[in-house]
């Protein structure tokens, strides 16, 4: 496909891993953010092409990974509700709950449908008058204009049975949280092509600056990946540490002006809980308090919560994980006990988890368990 | 999950007001939100992302990966020297 093939040519791949090879002269940690590219380096064995002085770490851009478990648990209990028409992204059905997951919900009857976008769940709400129609409005920024776009569009068509799960979140203030943890080994950063293609990289100017990193804005195909490397090796070797933009055909610096609008006018940050790390201030969206009517957990507030069962599955991992200070092959689970069929944690579930993307492209990881 | 692949515009049309297009993705064609992105022509290739346009592909920045081969060979000589 046009603007895809071209970024995975073998002798481009070839070239960039000999310049990358000759210019680190010293060891340096690079984590990519976002689940799509951690995705393209294991399914091209990037990270096995890149010398030994360069280590990648995979970082926490997976939204369905980070959505907390509560609230899988409340996207349960309002699906279980026999007038709701529950619309959600295919790859939030097997993440589990407390006490089981959605489509272990849709089995004893919930309506659960997988939309491929929030806009096929407010058609379905129009053709669907006398049911609740709810989505499951989770993401990153890239995902926000979407949901906003939902709500406008329920809004302005005066759809009254349309309403949404938000768990919305914000990716600098988690690479903040991480690079000013105690265990931080990261050294630069490939920031999130797509996130920054609707916001922009102002927000990640003030984060080199005060955490003295180089930051990379990166896209998803191999030359894509390894450009944004190469770019933070150089920058790692000669000390300067600056936003480059490497993903120039799809991000400008101040991102899409009517995304961004259509976000402001709809949610406003808040403070949220991300699943395996914890609180982290202003790393999420909430609906805005004149837009209450269309939020799920406002409009269901009569279901009490039931998560009675463990917060997270006692051999899992996946919070250090998803910070970068551990690696899927450290757990002691994994591709044993937890493996996509039967997952422990979140990451197993998604396909751009990392745990997921580690057991399908490294067999060898796998083997004797 | 933030998935974005580009395709070419091949229709501009209208919804209840909302404006959006039929978009050409290898010959998987489909229908999707031009809000965000307004300005699109005929033509054009766009990044889509659950079902909305995000961002429209700037054709020269594109269209550089064919020179990248020689701007690498041009910083490896720069390096031999």
């Amino acid at each position: 496909m046009k603007y895809q093939n071209e970024y995975r040519d073998r002798e481009l791949v070839t070239k960039l891993i000999n310049l990358i090879t000759k210019t680190a002269t010293k060891p340096h940690t690079i984590m990519e953010v976002c689940g799509g590219q951690t995705h393209a380096i294991l399914k091209y064995g990037l990270d096995k092409l890149l010398p030994a002085t360069v280590q990648l770490l995979h970082g926490p851009g997976c939204p369905v990974c980070v959505t907390p478990i509560e609230v899988i648990d409340q996207a349960i209990q309002i699906a279980s509700q026999t007038n709701v028409i529950f619309c959600s992204f295919g790859d939030m059905l097997r993440v589990p709950g407390s006490a089981e997951n959605l489509l272990s919900a849709r089995a004893k009857g919930a309506k659960v449908k997988i939309v491929y976008s929030p806009l096929d769940a407010v058609k379905i709400a129009i053709n669907e008058p006398n049911k609740e129609v709810v989505f499951f409005a989770i993401g990153f920024e890239t995902t926000a204009p979407a949901n906003a776009m939902a709500i406008d569009m329920a809004n302005k068509l005066g759809v009254k049975n349309f309403s949404i799960l938000v768990a919305q979140f914000l990716v600098p203030p988690a690479m903040a949280a991480i690079l000013s943890g105690k265990e931080n080994t990261v050294a630069a950063f490939l920031a999130a092509g797509h996130v920054c293609a609707v916001m922009g990289f102002t927000e990640y100017e003030p984060l080199c600056a005060k955490y003295k990193v180089p930051i990379a804005v990166t896209g998803f195909e191999p030359v894509d990946i390894l450009q944004g490397v190469y770019s933070c090796v150089r920058q790692l070797e000669s000390g300067s540490f600056a936003v480059d933009n490497q993903y120039a055909r799809v991000v400008n610096r101040a991102g899409n002006l009517m995304a961004i609008a259509l976000i402001n006018k709809y949610f406003k940050p808040a403070t949220i809980v991300w699943r395996g790390i914890g609180e982290i201030p202003d790393s999420g969206l909430v609906l805005r308090a004149e837009y209450n009517s269309f939020d799920a957990s406002n409009r269901f507030s009569f279901l009490k919560a039931n998560n009675t069962g463990p917060k997270i599955a006692s051999a899992c991992i996946a919070g250090l994980i998803l910070q970068g200070i551990k690696k899927p092959v450290d757990c002691q689970a994994f591709g044993g006990n937890c493996c996509p069929e039967r997952p422990l944690g979140a990451p197993m579930v998604s396909v751009e988890g990392v745990c997921s993307a580690y057991y399908h492209y490294r067999h060898e990881l796998t083997q004797g368990k | 999950m933030c998935l974005g692949i580009p395709g070419e515009v091949i229709e501009i049309t209208e919804d209840a007001g909302f404006l959006q297009a039929v978009v050409n993705f290898g010959g998987i064609k489909k229908t999707v939100s031009l809000m965000c992105t307004p300005e699109v022509k005929l033509g054009d290739y766009v990044l889509v992302h659950v079902g909305v346009a995000i961002s429209v592909i700037d054709k020269a920045e594109a269209d550089r990966i064919y020179s990248y081969l020689d701007e690498i060979n041009e910083l490896e000589d720069q390096e031999q020297s």
